[in-house]
């Protein structure tokens, strides 16, 4: 399968502190790739890093076969859904996706589907310091999905969201799979990575413990459960 | 780059904070020119109460909401523009609405009460220090990464060009009192944004032959054009340079 995001030898120190040490990977379309790991492992950072807010001391990340570190162009095909949503306080929600529409000013048919599915249009006069944790996700949530994006991000989605409105993400997000998109998801619900992901990478003191499909794991250990093979692994 | 300026904008307008930085600005220079027949005193009371509030008020207004949307700035990295233009949308941005509040409490009563050549001077200089803090606002923001670090340097900043910086040119002055200092003195002044917008302001008043011999070359080169022109320069560099800083870290800044 084609190779949309290559990363190489790509290594990153806070301070003293080293935060990936190494990580070599890449990520194919049509894919959604679970990245666990204990707090602390750098799976914010690889995610940053991909998203050209962290800056690596070294390595290369490629998007489509070119370079990416330091340039901005190829943003336009990523979506990105933050694990805590923060926006001006004073700005309405309406406001806030007129402003993203007038930042990216995609030509392509907008994705309206979480904004319909979350009643986020009735709300747009709302403005944001009014609004709850949960409706800030669901607001990152439509964002990152808007622009039909060849790649999602999204950091720890469902944290925050009401089990009904996380149904609705993951139905979503199976549904991105489907028209050929990469999505890559952290998190910390074992339940729910085993239920959609397809390949699993697991990062430990930054550096890929393991990156290999869930299937295969699973036949590995002979574990039914995600977090069985998990703890499995990581026991022996 | 004026997109991110204009969404900004309609964000700040809407902050209680600058609609009373609006309102104390006005009810100050309202309350001067009333109680005060002589506008040219109102002017100079107007210029005391200036270099001390808009010069906090920028600074300080500026370095918190560049820290309150600080998840904001990382949102708008993910999308496909430059840091660049960012930093320079968010400075736009910010420094407009700071600069309306001004506008609004400031100019529009000097120009109603005093409409001259040094109400002018101070409308001009006051803009230009609003500008020149927003932008060593911008300096602080991206040298630090915390928020109340980032607030008290800004406090730091402001502290040493009203008040430390004084000091120091007196302390200056007594030591070398042997010394004719006069040129060294138009130097010193550069190094300040807030005393070469004092100095331009009282210049244009004749008042400037209370300040002693140094004064009278004050007035013999900030008079002339060529000092005029001199301190609007240095003014501009005050703007420029921390504005320049800021962009360079945070190119390569995490976020």
């Amino acid at each position: 399968m084609e190779k949309i995001i290559e990363i190489r030898g790509l290594k990153k120190k806070f301070g003293r502190l080293e935060v990936l040490k190494g990580i070599d990977c890449s990520f194919e379309i049509g894919n959604i790739v679970s990245i666990l790991g204990p707090n602390a492992s750098g799976k914010t950072t690889l995610i940053k890093t991909i998203l050209g807010m962290v800056i690596p001391d070294c390595g290369e990340i490629l998007f489509s076969g070119k370079q990416v570190v330091n340039t901005f162009a190829y943003k336009k095909h990523i979506g990105y859904m933050p694990q805590i949503g923060h926006y001006p306080d004073n700005m309405k929600i309406g406001q806030l996706f007129e402003m993203i529409m007038d930042i990216r000013q995609e030509k392509t048919a907008l994705d309206t589907d979480l904004l319909k599915a979350y009643h986020l249009e009735n709300m747009f006069h709302k403005t944001m310091h009014t609004l709850s944790g949960g409706t800030l996700q669901k607001v990152s949530a439509a964002l990152a999905f808007m622009f039909n994006p060849d790649v999602l991000i999204l950091d720890e989605p469902t944290a925050g969201l009401d089990p009904i409105a996380a149904e609705y993400l993951k139905e979503k997000i199976l549904d991105e799979r489907s028209k050929g998109k990469l999505i890559l998801i952290t998190s910390h619900i074992m339940s729910e990575a085993d239920e959609i992901s397809d390949k699993v990478m697991y990062l430990f003191e930054g550096q890929i413990k393991f990156y290999k499909s869930l299937q295969d794991l699973k036949e590995e250990t002979g574990e039914l459960k995600l977090g069985k093979v998990l703890t499995k692994i990581l026991s022996c | 780059m004026l997109k991110i300026a204009k969404y900004i904008i309609l964000d700040i307008i809407r902050s209680k904070v600058i609609i009373a930085y609006t309102l104390l600005l006005m009810a100050i220079s309202l309350t001067i020119f009333m109680t005060d027949a002589d506008v040219t005193k109102g002017l100079v009371s107007i210029t005391t109460v200036m270099m001390i509030i808009v010069p906090l008020v920028s600074i300080v207004y500026a370095t918190t909401y560049y820290f309150n949307a600080t998840e904001f700035t990382e949102l708008l990295v993910s999308q496909p523009i430059s840091r660049q233009t960012i930093l320079l949308g968010k400075f736009i941005g910010i420094s407009s609405a700071i600069m309306s509040a001004f506008f609004v409490g400031i100019c529009i009563p000097v120009l109603i009460f005093a409409f001259s050549v040094t109400g002018l001077t101070l409308m001009a200089s006051g803009a230009l220090l609003t500008l020149s803090f927003v932008s060593l606002a911008f300096l602080t923001c991206t040298l630090t990464r915390d928020k109340a670090k980032g607030i008290g340097l800004a406090l730091m900043i402001w502290f040493y060009c009203s008040i430390i910086f004084d000091g120091l040119v007196l302390l200056f002055l007594f030591c070398f009192s042997d010394y004719p200092l006069e040129k060294v003195m138009i130097f010193l002044t550069a190094l300040n944004p807030i005393d070469l917008a004092r100095i331009l302001i009282l210049l244009q008043l004749d008042i400037s032959a209370l300040m002693g011999y140094t004064g009278a070359l004050y007035q013999q080169f900030f008079g002339s054009g060529q000092g005029i022109v001199f301190s609007l320069i240095m003014q501009l560099v005050w703007i420029v340079t921390p504005l320049l800083i800021a962009l360079r870290i945070f190119k390569k800044k995490d976020l």
